[in-house]
């Protein structure tokens, strides 16, 4: 179903016009992308009127529903941190058994929304579930890369290296000391209908995958890098550079998965890339604007741990390129 | 008495709930199974495997899971129903608190099972009872027949306009789940009529009032963050609905009378011999019935004993609890469960405080026991009973009020 | 004196929100403004894409910054692709 479709384009002047379902007056931190993230989700939906909102607690679910506002114009529901796919489950449940008794008409839409907090650590359990029931969901994760609500703690998605108020900078230790967890690929793992990666830069590709993992029938995941200014340490305005060249670093690899053919590929940034080698940028372009990881190029470069985050970066990057050759 | 055409079936408390969910024509049953809750799952999919039930049966990997999905389902509109155990409650503690302050109507069955460590698979109340500041009205039953009728009644409980709130339905572990008892089932066309279809709460935003419904034609946000500012006012909304199950709980119990011929009490307590009593004993669930077996020997033999079973713990009937309980001169709690570092446990407590703006104050003692599936022989409430008699005859209480029955010393 | 919070009675129950976050300007928390040089503008709408608080608005013809709710984040002056948006401070 969703190879077959034409590729939907996102036409932006056309979009711009439409009925913004995630509002203004939202209140998270000036420059935060996950706006950006559910602003665009939003404009790519095929039904956005017909869509109902399952969304974990996070910054997006706090900064959107600071009680008596919303931002939100559509059915929107938050419960708890780990269990917005459980509750996306039985929002389905109860449509299709209600509709079963003919005591409603039709199926709406459903879509899930968490940060990296729900969607790397203490929601995977429920995600994972949801999935293998093969409930009809598209489930974005905004990757912000730590737990940026709670006072940037380290994370799941956090990188290796990088400073959190759980993963100081000392003597004994540089920052995290291990590597972040390869989320996407654990969802796509599970066989969903669609599964891909995503940047908050590359607006049109984020868009299109929203399109298809929503027409998919089954479960869909999208797991989209959306930096946070507060937690990276960069300037402000920097959010979509600092997600642009995540992709250009392969750090954070563009690629899709789809359920039907059961095949990987690489997105064009990604593939640009591939058959470019030498567009690859180095890790270091990535990693020095951010301050959390100031500590390895000052008071004294760290070329033994820059090597080290090099070198896995390829691995993984390589990883990706098998697993989506052709 | 039985009322009208009933059908008699031989089974347990477990096969009771489940045909009980299945009369209630419940939309979404999402479950996960635990000892000793299985039976009700294993029956529900057996409904569902036959086609007997329109139900959606979401085979979730959690309690917690069971719990939101339940909340997402109830929050779309659908008649909901869960049940679990023990372990299975505690983990899905913190979306019971979630459940009831968003107001979603869900059932829950709880096959009451003590806590671990160490593990234990068998009866006692101490999970459910610590339940008792979630916001959920909480019905405990007596016999496999009670469990029938009361999750039931459960449903029209929950989902009645003026309470909008989630109950749990507790019945003992084993003792009431695995064992085979002689239960009435209404005809499913009755029960159907008795539950009715569900209609979601009516709520005013924005100067309209809507369904609160996950419903695109009506898109509401729930599930906000709500501080200093507004917090304490939703609080207090849940404690009026709470208030307002009273009335609901009573007249719900009356008009299952009329249909069923069972009737339990007012609702909330049921009383055995109490009028003229010298020596009550308060209790919940199964243990209930054990003690009026006592109660009725001990009449037999000219003693004044009685019993106050409390079918209602929240909300609980304290006015009730007093009236019955005032002036009779001793009394004796017995709880399925204890309170480590309490005076006493919670269902002492209540009865202890309801008494204290009474002028004529029984002597209060409680006792803890049962735990981890002891056997409750009568002869423990036998001894409790002389133990009620003694302090009416000689005035003197023991140097602690409460105290643990049923160990090894 | 700034007005009274409703009572208990007067909110919706199951605390479900009653107000748009759009009567919530977030406009007052910018300490840099977006000015755009409308000569240089191709209406490309990049910024419109990336602005993460909608403050961008786009009738069919031209483009308007709301400032009302626009926080001077400066991502639309970063992300432009002829630059023709320069952020300056607020008085």
């Amino acid at each position: 179903m969703t190879t077959a479709k034409i590729k939907w384009r996102p036409k932006i002047k056309e979009i711009a016009r439409q009925e913004e379902y995630f509002t203004s007056g939202q209140r998270l931190c000036a420059g935060c992308p996950a706006g950006t993230v559910a602003r665009l989700v939003m404009h790519a939906l095929p039904r956005p009127e017909n869509t109902i909102i399952s969304n974990a607690t996070g910054c997006l679910e706090v900064a959107s529903t600071i009680y008596p506002f919303t931002a939100w114009r559509v059915p929107w529901m938050h419960s708890l941190f780990e269990n917005a796919p459980a509750n996306a489950s039985g929002i389905e449940a109860a449509y299709k058994a209600r509709i079963r008794r003919g005591l409603e008409k039709e199926m709406p839409d459903l879509l899930v929304f968490s940060g990296d907090g729900s969607g790397f650590d203490i929601g995977v359990q429920a995600a994972s579930g949801a999935i293998e029931r093969r409930h009809n969901f598209l489930y974005v994760i905004y990757d912000n890369g730590s737990y940026s609500n709670t006072g940037i703690q380290r994370s799941g998605a956090t990188p290796m290296y990088a400073w959190s108020t759980t993963s100081e900078v000392g003597k004994a230790e540089p920052g995290k000391p291990v590597w972040r967890k390869p989320i996407a690929l654990i969802y796509a793992a599970h066989n969903p209908a669609f599964a891909a990666t995503a940047s908050i830069y590359h607006w049109k590709d984020f868009m299109q995958k929203v399109r298809k993992g929503m027409e998919a029938e089954g479960p869909a995941v999208i797991h989209v890098k959306a930096p946070c200014h507060r937690s990276w340490r960069y300037k402000e305005e920097l959010g979509m550079q600092m997600s642009k060249l995540a992709v250009e670093t392969c750090y954070h690899p563009l690629w899709e998965y789809d359920g039907e053919t059961r095949s990987y590929s690489l997105s064009t940034a990604s593939k640009v890339i591939q058959k470019k080698p030498e567009r690859k940028k180095p890790i270091e372009e990535w990693l020095e604007p951010q301050g959390r990881f100031r500590h390895l190029f000052r008071p004294k470069r760290r070329d033994d741990l820059l090597k080290e985050f090099q070198r896995r970066t390829d691995e993984d990057w390589e990883h990706i390129l098998r697993i989506t050759k052709q | 008495m039985v009322v009208g055409k009933q059908t008699l079936m031989g089974i347990n408390g477990d096969e009771a709930v489940a045909y009980a969910a299945k009369q209630a024509l419940v939309d979404v049953c999402a479950v996960y199974p635990i000892t000793p809750q299985t039976i009700i799952v294993e029956k529900y999919a057996e409904f569902v495997a036959e086609g007997e039930v329109h139900t959606e049966f979401v085979r979730v990997e959690s309690e917690h899971s069971a719990m939101s999905a339940c909340v997402g389902a109830a929050a779309a509109g659908a008649r909901t129903f869960t049940a679990s155990a023990a372990n299975g409650i505690e983990l899905m503690n913190e979306v019971i608190f979630l459940a009831s302050s968003i107001r979603m109507p869900i059932v829950l069955a709880v096959a009451d099972r003590s806590p671990s460590g160490p593990i234990n698979i068998h009866c006692d109340q101490t999970v459910s009872l610590a339940q008792r500041d979630t916001g959920w009205i909480m019905l405990y039953c007596e016999n496999a027949q009670e469990a029938y009728d009361t999750t039931l009644q459960a449903f029209r409980i929950a989902e009645h306009a003026d309470v909008q709130l989630p109950v749990m339905v507790m019945l003992d572990g084993f003792v009431l789940t695995h064992t085979l008892e002689n239960v009435y089932l209404l005809e499913d066309k009755v029960a159907h009529k008795f539950v009715g279809t569900r209609v979601p709460m009516e709520i005013e935003v924005g100067g309209q009032k809507i369904p609160l419904k996950l419903d695109p034609k009506t898109p509401i946000t729930i599930g906000p963050l709500a501080l200093f500012d507004y917090y304490l006012e939703t609080r207090i909304q849940h404690h009026e609905a709470m208030e307002r199950a009273r009335p609901v709980i009573s007249s719900i119990n009356d008009e299952w009378a009329k249909l069923s011929g069972r009737k339990y009490g007012d609702g909330f307590i049921q009383s055995f011999e109490v009028d003229d009593a010298d020596a009550v004993i308060v209790t919940t669930g199964s243990t209930a019935g054990t003690v009026r077996y006592v109660a009725r020997q001990l009449r037999a033999k000219g003693k004044k004993v009685g019993l106050l079973k409390v079918r209602t713990f929240r909300p609980f009937p304290s006015e009730k609890v007093a009236e019955i309980l005032e002036g009779v001169p001793a009394v004796g709690v017995f709880e399925r469960t204890h309170s480590i570092g309490s005076l006493g446990g919670p269902l002492f407590n209540e009865v202890r405080s309801a008494l204290y703006d009474r002028d004529k104050r029984p002597a209060v003692l409680g006792y803890y026991g049962g735990l981890g599936g002891r056997d409750l022989h009568p002869d423990y409430f036998e001894t409790i009973y002389k133990e009620l008699f003694k302090v009416k005859q000689t005035g003197e209480l023991p140097p602690r009020p409460v105290k643990y029955i049923s160990h090894r010393e | 004196m700034a007005k009274q919070k409703p009572s208990y009675k007067e909110i919706p129950a199951a605390a479900v929100a009653w107000k748009p976050a759009t009567d919530y300007k977030t406009g007052d928390w910018r300490s840099k403004r977006p000015i755009r040089d409308t000569e240089k503008c191709t209406r490309c709408l990049i910024c419109w894409v990336f602005c993460p608080d909608g403050a961008i608005h786009w009738d069919g013809e031209d483009l308007t910054f709301d400032l009302d709710y626009c926080k001077g984040c400066g991502i639309c002056a970063q992300e432009c692709p002829v630059e023709c948006i320069k952020m300056e401070t607020e008085e």
